[in-house]
């Protein structure tokens, strides 16, 4: 009886690519760059094609939530720690940017940075004492610091409780306004992919394989837990300064769920461990949660189901499905 | 060279709930020497080691380490002051290639400090410096067997990588833990050269094994642990020798004839 | 004085709510993050049992909360089977559950001050000069009946000793014929039944509101955490600590604090005492 076996091998032309050889001809050079370039210049012709002004502010969501997309990407594959509340660094930052422009006069640029920088210690420290152990109590700890957040935000009445602080300013311009988001997605996008690959990236993959190792290697997993944890949370307080910026205030709703779930459903549909994946899914779920916006809070239990469906059926997500078809051929053997 | 033990246990006691695994366990290792721990399953020699290094809190007992009272600190810290181990289920990084391996401890504080590889000197380019240790080690250099990926290595070179990471730290004592068990004979015999090589290094060593023969070519003491107690100490001939060694392993003479009668 | 009875009022409610979530976990060691979620919905099967159906109040509580513990099992075996060991997975997936629960609940207009379960019993007593609700105390007293009543199932009887057995090792309960899926939906059953208990008996103080549902979760998780988990004594007596720090914050600071405290309560122990009050040190870090 004949039996045949699914085999999985490299394309001729990834192999023809490898190393120095890409530079050889056009065509290998166009197989490496061609979906880089495509993603890029997508991204940068987005705006431009939006029919209205609503249509470029939801681009601009879709690159706050790409951000967070990333950070939970780096943190839960390649470091092993699941953020189940982005919402977390959105909010911070958002409110620090907000304190900056209204109390102090900073201008957007300039407290969008500093917002960045300060929010990512902040969301650090509060993040430190579920460091050292397990990561199921960085789960647990990081689900509650959004929900908490909003009930000491009210109970306080700080921060203008739950009015917010309004007559935040915008960008100069609006499409400095679109721009800024779109070019840091595509900052961090690019940086993180370095960054994996680089000496650092792979202590932190290490943690997540093997932190035993790492210990005994000398190195405190707490602190380079913390490191990964300070760089995702700069990418999620970035995003929650932009928005302030971009909607001109800031409320609780910076500490909503859908900025903790939505990265996450994100980042499965698209293709986890990617990082390219998580923004795809963003680019996918941000306008369906627009459209779905009339139906109230159904949206996040459209999220919620997905995001069950996938983990239960162990999709891949569609840039490794993607990445798979285009470096490899699937072909049936004989055995 | 100063006459100071390179490193001193004193009492050490390990409990697991109502377990005793550890009991009052002390010995002291010279500098450059090679200490041999051998005792039957359970006797609590892993324990040991992840205690004096710090992986496991010990109940008490105190650990010397030149003597720096090194009891109470943190793992990774106690590794950067060059204490290291190798873990007996063995830990490579599965996912990266045998050279990146060495990437992680060269990325150590320890490393940065201890200088470039051959003497003096930068550190350089991490990848090229973990080839050159895993060439010292014993993987062929101009073979494909260091690029790897440390999964489909057979155990023998998983063994010399976990070795590897500890000389990326320019250790001055190294704690194996069976280094030698899962070996092939072939493969043990290419490992003693090693290991001769690394105690004339000047690094002090303390194997825990089973495989007695081979371990008492390089060691020159050895210690006996039962159920968690140092029975004896000694060089291999007095403590092969001993009654109590010979009942710990192979249970009292009468048990011996016992067995064999029903043979 | 009033302290000293809000106070166990209060603890003996955190005790209720945590324990479904600590069986589950402690048993099957699969954090069920729908225990909220399950709280909830089983005051709103309740509600429309008795006003929509009008079915009698005892006859709509039983059925409810059997209705709860087939839900656990069911989720449990579709969703939660598959990714069993994955302790992230089985967080995030119990999570989305119970968010899909609670919100789906919220659009479907489930919200506001309308729905209410009535109380057991009517009328209240003065002790020590503090006018307290019958239904308070017997919520005190349906929740020491419980505790006591699970204690003592899990020394002494077969299954629970079966459970107990799991909680410990389950390779080796494994080994000695214990099959542990199905111990692990007995488990979630039971845990949902828990959680519908609390609801029942705790709703009825106030309205059934979904934002009670993340609060539960919250407060559930705070008292595992802070006795140790799979503990049971540790989150009892985590729940009196909670429980009464929760009451004071009111007393001198205001209502609105009392999730804050829970939150302050799971940092401090996760950088004093990790492991929690009673929980065993193995909890923590990676085997070695």
């Amino acid at each position: 009886m004949e039996q045949r076996r699914k085999e999985r091998i490299d394309r001729g032309i990834k192999v023809r690519t490898d190393g120095l050889y890409a530079v050889m001809s056009w065509r290998e050079l166009s197989y490496l760059t061609l979906p880089r370039v495509v993603l890029i210049a997508g991204l940068l012709i987005l705006p431009l094609v939006m029919p209205s002004m609503y249509w470029q502010r939801v681009i601009s969501i879709v690159c706050i939530y790409s951000l967070l997309a990333i950070s939970f990407d780096l943190l839960a594959h390649f470091v092993g720690l699941v953020s189940l509340g982005g919402a977390l660094f959105i909010g911070v930052g958002g409110y620090l940017s907000a304190i900056m422009n209204t109390s102090f006069g900073f201008p957007p640029l300039l407290a969008i940075p500093i917002a960045t920088l300060v929010g990512a210690g902040i969301c650090t420290v509060l993040l430190l004492p579920c460091l050292p152990l397990r990561g199921v109590y960085f789960a647990i700890v990081s689900l509650m610091y959004p929900l908490a957040m909003t009930r000491v935000i009210e109970a306080l009445d700080i921060l203008g409780g739950t009015d917010g602080i309004m007559g935040i300013d915008s960008f100069p311009n609006r499409w400095i306004e679109q721009y800024f988001v779109i070019l840091m997605v595509l900052l961090f996008l690019f940086g993180v992919r370095r960054l994996v690959n680089l000496d650092l990236g792979l202590v932190l993959r290490a943690v997540k394989d093997n932190d035993q190792a790492v210990r005994a290697s000398g190195m405190s997993i707490t602190f380079y837990k913390a490191v990964a944890v300070f760089i995702s949370s700069a990418m999620g307080c970035l995003g929650g300064a932009s928005i302030v910026h971009i909607y001109m205030w800031s409320g609780m709703s910076l500490f909503a769920l859908d900025f903790s779930i939505l990265p996450i459903a994100a980042t499965v549909i698209g293709g986890a461990g990617t990082l390219v994946g998580p923004v795809l899914g963003c680019l996918i779920l941000v306008p369906v949660s627009e459209l779905l916006r009339e139906f109230g809070t159904l949206r996040i239990v459209f999220y919620s189901v997905i995001l069950v469906a996938f983990i239960v059926f162990r999709s891949e997500g569609i840039m490794v499905y993607g990445q798979r078809k285009y470096h490899q051929i699937e072909r049936w053997v004989k055995v | 060279m100063s006459d100071q033990p390179i490193l001193e246990v004193k009492g050490v006691t390990k409990t697991f709930g109502g377990i005793l695994a550890l009991n009052r366990v002390s010995f002291h290792v010279n500098e450059g020497e090679i200490l041999g721990i051998i005792g039957p399953n359970g006797s609590g020699k892993t324990t040991l080691i992840n205690c004096i290094t710090a992986f496991i809190k010990m109940t008490s007992g105190k650990v010397f380490f030149r003597g720096k009272d090194i009891s109470g600190k943190p793992a990774h810290k106690i590794a950067d002051m060059g204490v290291t181990r190798t873990f007996q289920i063995m830990r490579p990084y599965y996912s990266l290639p045998a050279y990146k391996n060495l990437v992680i401890p060269l990325f150590s504080p320890r490393a940065k400090r201890t200088g470039g590889w051959r003497g003096g000197g930068k550190l350089g380019d991490r990848n090229t410096v973990g080839i050159d240790i895993l060439e010292e080690i014993g993987f062929e250099r101009d073979s494909f067997v260091p690029y790897k990926t440390a999964s489909t290595l057979p155990t023998g070179y998983l063994k010399r990588l976990e070795l590897a990471r500890c000389l990326a730290l320019k250790p001055e004592i190294i704690l194996c833990d069976e280094v030698f068990s899962g070996l092939s004979m072939s493969e043990i015999a290419s490992m003693v050269p090693l290991i001769e090589r690394l105690q004339m290094d000047g690094i002090a060593l303390v194997m825990i094994e089973h495989r007695l023969r081979e371990l008492f070519r390089v060691a020159r003491r050895i210690m006996v642990l039962n159920f968690g107690e140092k029975l004896i100490e000694g060089t291999p001939e007095e403590v092969m020798g001993d009654e109590r060694v010979k009942e710990a392993y192979f249970g009292s003479a009468e048990e011996v004839e016992e067995d064999m009668s029903y043979a | 004085m009033d302290i000293l009875i809000y106070g166990t009022i209060n603890s003996i409610s955190l005790a209720l709510m945590a324990l479904g979530f600590a069986l589950v976990y402690g048993i099957s060691r699969v954090p069920n993050f729908s225990h909220g979620a399950l709280y909830v919905i089983t005051g709103f099967i309740a509600w429309s049992l008795l006003r929509t159906l009008g079915l009698n109040y005892l006859f709509s509580i039983i059925l409810s909360i059997i209705a709860i513990g087939l839900v656990g099992a069911l989720i449990y075996q579709f969703v939660l089977i598959r990714v069993r060991g994955m302790a992230i997975s089985e967080i995030i997936a119990s999570y989305a559950i119970g968010l899909a629960i609670l919100e789906g609940l919220r659009w479907g207009g489930f919200k506001g001050t309308t729905y209410t379960l009535p109380v057991f019993i009517e009328g209240s007593i003065t002790i020590g000069g503090i006018p307290v609700d019958f239904h308070r105390l017997l919520v005190v007293a349906i929740g020491a009946a419980v505790v006591t009543f699970l204690w003592l199932f899990t020394h002494y009887t077969r299954i629970g000793l079966a459970l107990r057995g799991m909680a410990q090792d389950e390779r080796a309960a494994l080994m000695l014929g214990i099959d542990s899926d199905f111990m692990a939906i007995v488990a979630m059953a039971s845990g949902a039944m828990l959680a519908g208990l609390a609801g029942i008996v705790l709703l009825p103080l106030g309205n059934i509101v979904v934002e009670k549902g993340y609060d539960v979760l919250i407060q559930a998780i705070a008292v595992c955490i802070v006795g140790g988990l799979g503990s049971w004594m540790g989150a009892v007596l985590a729940a009196f600590l909670i429980g009464f720090a929760q009451i004071l914050t009111v007393v001198y600071l205001g209502t609105h604090f009392q999730m804050v405290v829970a939150l302050l309560a799971i940092i401090l122990t996760l950088i004093l005492r990790p492991s929690g009050l009673f929980g065993r040190q193995k909890e923590l870090e990676e085997r070695v």
